[in-house]
């Protein structure tokens, strides 16, 4: 790729500014799920635990820094961008919502006593 | 030079041909798509263990008590420590990944080699810790009971501190033993029998007073039901069928099976992408040392693995969250 060679100043003060941001991140993600802050768990958004959307949350931050800054999807041109990410994006939400849906529902068949599963 | 292809007077007009709208060589924009096709896959797989996981949400197993190793510290509850570990060498080695894919961009053979070299002990070294941790999780830590409807119990004292069944059991003399190929000419293989029988557990536990049983239904602030001294020994007696030690994909002494199912499954799909992802880098590393991107003079290769093995990081960062956080 032309572009490619054409620029040579090197990224690599950039490169362990994200390492450091991701280690954070992780770090933060560790003590939260050994600390288990007690507000976090019994403040519930949208039928999950705070905690858990915290977690969600970061773990998207952090995948976008991964694919923004290590994958150089940033220098990349605007189609390709959108035709990985948006269809990525639009697929798995479409996928989680769906199925997220359905296992609440055979949850509450189960409880109403529908069906057994502890005889 | 004159060509075979007339002018048409539409050279250089944005709908004259000849433009490449993506900017991006074929190679790395297919490897864009299979990635893209891979984070699919493995969505698939994270959505399929939500589901599962939101059916069975008030009995699901607690990632905090399965996966609570660490090297050389046996016997010490260490939540999480060792996976954490795990995830920071992985993002490490997707850093010296991208270190070499920027040093190739310079044209620097020798830094390449280098930071190859360390991504790919640090991929070889986290596939070793994800055997491990499916060591310790087939192994099993204080065996369970199962009942006739596939419910796992587990003993606990009454501060709540796991009990192994080895401490439990009473045994007995007149146990079955193993069909035999030397005992008989008629003879069927059968698995191996399990350490104690159920009979064993429930002599030994009746003479325990201290100890009790867990369910695996989750009470309001997310812990594992304890039963009375009564409601146990009832349990215990009338629907209680076999021991479980460890996990595999039809038993699992944590909890439901599925759990233990998608665990091997997606950390099982994930260490095979870490896996290839080594392989593919070494071939690449042997490459580099050989001096073929040198003479090609360009190191977009790096580049193509480099985008395979940020992916692999990439989908570890999600199964982490899902698996071992949320």
């Amino acid at each position: 790729m032309a572009h490619d060679t054409a620029h040579h100043e090197s990224n690599t003060g950039k490169i362990w500014k994200v390492f450091f941001l991701l280690s954070v991140i992780t770090i933060v993600e560790v003590i939260l799920g050994i600390i288990k802050p007690a507000f976090l768990i019994e403040t519930t958004l949208v039928s999950m635990k705070l905690l858990n959307w915290i977690f969600i949350i970061l773990t998207i931050w952090k995948a976008y820094y991964i694919t923004w800054a290590f994958m150089h999807m940033d220098g990349e041109t605007k189609g390709l961008r959108r035709s990985v990410v948006w269809t990525g994006i639009f697929l798995v939400c479409y996928l989680i919502f769906i199925l997220l849906t359905e296992g609440d529902y055979v949850y509450e068949v189960f409880k109403a006593g529908y069906k057994s599963w502890d005889f | 030079m004159e060509t075979a292809v007339p002018k048409t007077g539409t050279e250089g007009k944005l709908w004259g041909g000849g433009n490449k709208p993506l900017e991006v060589s074929y190679g790395k924009m297919m490897m864009w798509f299979f990635i893209l096709s891979d984070a699919l896959t493995f969505s698939g797989f994270l959505a399929a263990y939500g589901f599962s996981r939101f059916k069975f949400i008030d009995s699901w197993p607690i990632a905090d008590e399965v996966f609570n190793h660490f090297p050389f510290l046996h016997g010490v509850d260490a939540p999480m420590y060792y996976v954490a570990l795990m995830t920071f060498i992985l993002i490490f080695s997707s850093v010296t990944m991208v270190l070499a894919v920027d040093a190739g961009h310079q044209m620097k053979q020798k830094k390449v080699i280098i930071y190859m070299f360390w991504t790919i002990i640090g991929g070889l070294v986290f596939v070793g810790s994800q055997a491990w941790e499916w060591k310790n999780f087939i192994k099993g830590e204080y065996g369970a009971v199962e009942t006739k409807g596939g419910q796992i119990l587990q003993f606990v004292d009454t501060e709540g501190h796991r009990v192994g069944l080895d401490e439990i059991a009473n045994p007995q003399a007149d146990v079955r033993r193993q069909h035999l190929e030397q005992n008989g000419v008629w003879y069927q293989a059968e698995d191996e029998l399990p350490t104690y029988t159920i009979d064993e557990i429930r002599s030994g536990f009746a003479e325990r007073n201290d100890v009790l049983i867990r369910t695996q239904t989750l009470t309001e602030d997310g812990k594992k039901t304890v039963l009375s001294r009564e409601e146990s020994l009832q349990r215990l007696q009338e629907d209680a069928i076999g021991i479980v030690e460890g996990a595999n994909l039809i038993h699992n002494e944590y909890g439901t099976p599925l759990f233990a199912n998608f665990f091997f499954f997606i950390t099982g799909f994930h260490g095979f992408h870490v896996f290839s992802g080594v392989i593919i880098n070494i071939i690449i590393f042997i490459n580099v040392i050989l001096g073929t991107y040198e003479r090609r003079k360009n190191y977009e290769m790096v580049e193509k693995v480099g985008l395979y093995w940020h992916f692999v990081d990439l989908v570890w960062v999600f199964v982490f969250t899902f698996f071992y956080l949320v």
